[in-house]
């Protein structure tokens, strides 16, 4: 055997673990999903066949249309909502904070992390509340007369939201930031940029795939969340992945429940292809 | 051709991973009040066996994991006393001995004969009941409104009422308000339902499950739980006394599972054990009173076991009229729970 055939081999094996990984826990699931995506229900059975009336009904029924668009909108609410406030957290960690303090700002930028994803929802459940911690405050300060209408709303559930991602973009902003050497901000300043030129025009682009690929994952995470919309949101709007849950919770309808999952997963990639030319997965 | 229902394959793999093993080992497939340790641990101390509980709530989703399962994989069910017949015509519910039940010594109405056997043969056995109908805090909204259920949609109450995320009994609650009897509710009857359910929704603040539904009540975001009973409130009565519920002049929906020995067990005898020890006066009394809800146990002799602080909270004594101002859930044919299905998604997305 040649080195040339052996050094193949040896990448096959090294790779094979994977790739048997995604096609049984990845592949296979979706061709199943998909297969079953075309099925239709008689009564409460499955019945197999190859029927596009499930995606019909996804793109033409009026409820499941609005839930795929109040996905979309609470979904790139708080991604750009997130990236505005996550960039100045990345960069004062990076920036202004002396580098051995960096470690610990980190850490308490995570430190919710560590909390339920479920607990902390119903967390903020009880601060958004009438009677919670923000209402009661701005009614001590006089700044309100009545409570303010929180919870149970969209609001709610793009501050739940919020407040997970930011910490998931501060991550991988400053992770980006970080790299970035001084001395490319010195030559602009050497060359008469001000502060905001050498920000927009040096820092924000060479960070710009750190952003797109935080922006990305924020996007993917925040588009197929179920809990934070059905706890903070209260129900008084549906998202797609709430859709689905009562397809197959509720309903057992599992044909219609796979078709709108397929759609969601082409949003997501439809959101891979648009943000493809500045996505860097290797900057996480 | 028609095939048998089939779950993708990651379901599958789910569902085999969860699926119990065998051995010294009960395999009960359960509602949340199951699981408090407290009620089943005196029934593995008798019988030196360990109870393995999963929890499913919507009998569409335990029959799905019936459906996936192997035979003998699952030993006892709780259901939906009205869902019984539907579970034992798909073959999932073994019958059981009538005359080892201690039914003479419940409360006549949650005997359920129509709905616990088929073909003279007893299927499962009625162990918890409740009402579906309007919690409130008392304190903040008039007690009195609460006995109209036109009080809801009067427009006093807008954005402070929470509706309960389960479409069976509101849409039941919203077909009395009709005039129309839970038994009534069809493809004919249901269109006119719609109206009436999105008014409901425009006066309310949020639909919401269990949890977010009692959360709400507790900390005063909404002021009414329309869906609510004993079920929602007992849970918070220590710490909120505030919080009552009531049956409207309209009517209530009465709630009632059951519990069979499920087709196909190796081991019928233990499961069967289980089953009378749930309908026990001391599993009962457990049952009622159980962490995750509390709810009426349909043994009479459970009251022996209560205390009259636990009896008070679940209206022992109220129960002989509740019951006579209470339907049963909707049963719907397919096609009509379909549709129902649809108005409540609609409803959610208005």
């Amino acid at each position: 055997m040649t080195l040339e055939a052996k050094e193949r081999r040896l990448g096959w094996g090294l790779v094979a673990p994977a790739l048997v990984w995604t096609g049984a826990f990845f592949v296979l699931p979706f061709v199943a999903m998909l297969a079953l995506s075309f099925a239709h229900m008689e009564g409460r059975t499955v019945v197999h066949g190859f029927g596009a009336g499930n995606y019909v009904r996804a793109f033409t029924d009026w409820t499941m249309v609005k839930a795929l668009v109040n996905s979309l909108e609470i979904t790139v609410l708080v991604t750009v909502v997130s990236v505005v406030l996550a960039y100045p957290l990345a960069a004062i960690i990076a920036f202004r904070v002396p580098a051995r303090w960096q470690r610990l700002a980190l850490l308490m930028a995570v430190l919710p992390f560590w909390t339920s994803y479920v607990v902390r929802s119903y967390s903020w459940l009880l601060v958004l509340g009438q009677n919670g911690v923000v209402n009661k405050t701005l009614l001590g300060l006089g700044l309100i007369a009545e409570p303010l209408e929180i919870a149970s709303t969209r609001t709610a559930t793009v501050i739940g939201f919020v407040h997970f991602f930011v910490m998931l973009l501060t991550l991988t902003i400053y992770a980006n930031l970080i790299q970035l050497s001084p001395n490319y901000m010195r030559a602009a300043q050497d060359l008469g940029a001000g502060r905001w030129q050498t920000f927009r025009h040096v820092v924000l682009p060479l960070t710009l795939p750190g952003v797109v690929t935080g922006a990305f994952l924020t996007f993917v995470l925040c588009i197929g969340d179920y809990i934070t919309p059905q706890i903070l949101g209260g129900n008084a709007e549906l998202t797609l992945p709430q859709l689905i849950m009562l397809q197959m919770g509720r309903s057992g309808n599992f044909p219609l429940a796979s078709a709108l999952s397929v759609v969601l997963m082409g949003v997501v990639t439809l959101a891979y292809f648009l943000s493809a030319r500045w996505l860097r997965l290797d900057r996480l | 051709m028609v095939l048998t229902s089939r779950l993708p394959l990651t379901a599958v793999a789910l569902l085999a991973l969860a699926s119990p093993s065998f051995g010294q080992e009960l395999n009960a497939l359960v509602w949340c009040d199951h699981t408090d340790p407290s009620l089943v641990a005196p029934f593995e101390e008798k019988f030196g066996v360990k109870v393995n509980l999963k929890e499913y709530e919507g009998t569409a989703a335990g029959m799905a994991i019936l459906d996936q399962s192997q035979p003998g994989d699952w030993d006892v069910l709780v259901i939906d006393a009205v869902d019984v017949g539907r579970a034992v015509e798909a073959g999932k519910l073994a019958e059981i001995p009538a005359d080892q039940l201690p039914t003479a010594d419940f409360f006549p109405e949650l005997v359920m004969p129509a709905n616990n056997t088929v073909d003279g043969k007893t299927y499962a056995v009625t162990e918890k009941f409740g009402y579906n109908t309007i919690s409130y805090d008392k304190t903040k909204v008039d007690p009195a409104d609460m006995q109209d259920m036109a009080a809801l949609t009067g427009g006093k109450y807008d954005g402070r009422i929470g509706i309960y995320d389960y479409y069976l009994p509101v849409l039941g609650l919203v077909a009395l308000g009709q005039g129309v009897n839970t038994a009534d509710i069809n493809a004919e009857t249901l269109p006119a339902l719609k109206e009436p359910l999105m008014k409901l929704r425009a006066a309310s603040k949020q639909v919401s499950d269990v949890v977010s539904a009692q959360t709400a009540l507790a900390t005063g975001e909404v002021d009414i739980v329309v869906g609510g009973g004993e079920w929602l409130t007992a849970v918070l009565a220590a710490d909120n006394p505030n919080l009552d519920w009531t049956i409207p002049k309209q009517g209530g929906l009465r709630w009632a599972q059951s519990i069979g020995v499920v087709a196909g067990t190796t081991q019928p005898d233990l499961a069967l054990e289980f089953v009378k020890y749930i309908v026990s006066p001391e599993g009962q009394a457990r049952l009622a009173t159980a962490s995750c809800y509390w709810g009426m146990p349909a043994n009479a002799k459970a009251g022996d076991a209560l205390t009259p602080e636990q009896k008070t909270v679940l209206r022992w004594d109220e129960q002989p009229e509740f019951l006579k101002r209470a339907q049963l859930y909707p049963i719907p044919d397919a096609a009509t729970d379909t549709a129902m299905q649809d108005m409540w998604t609609e409803m959610l997305n208005q």
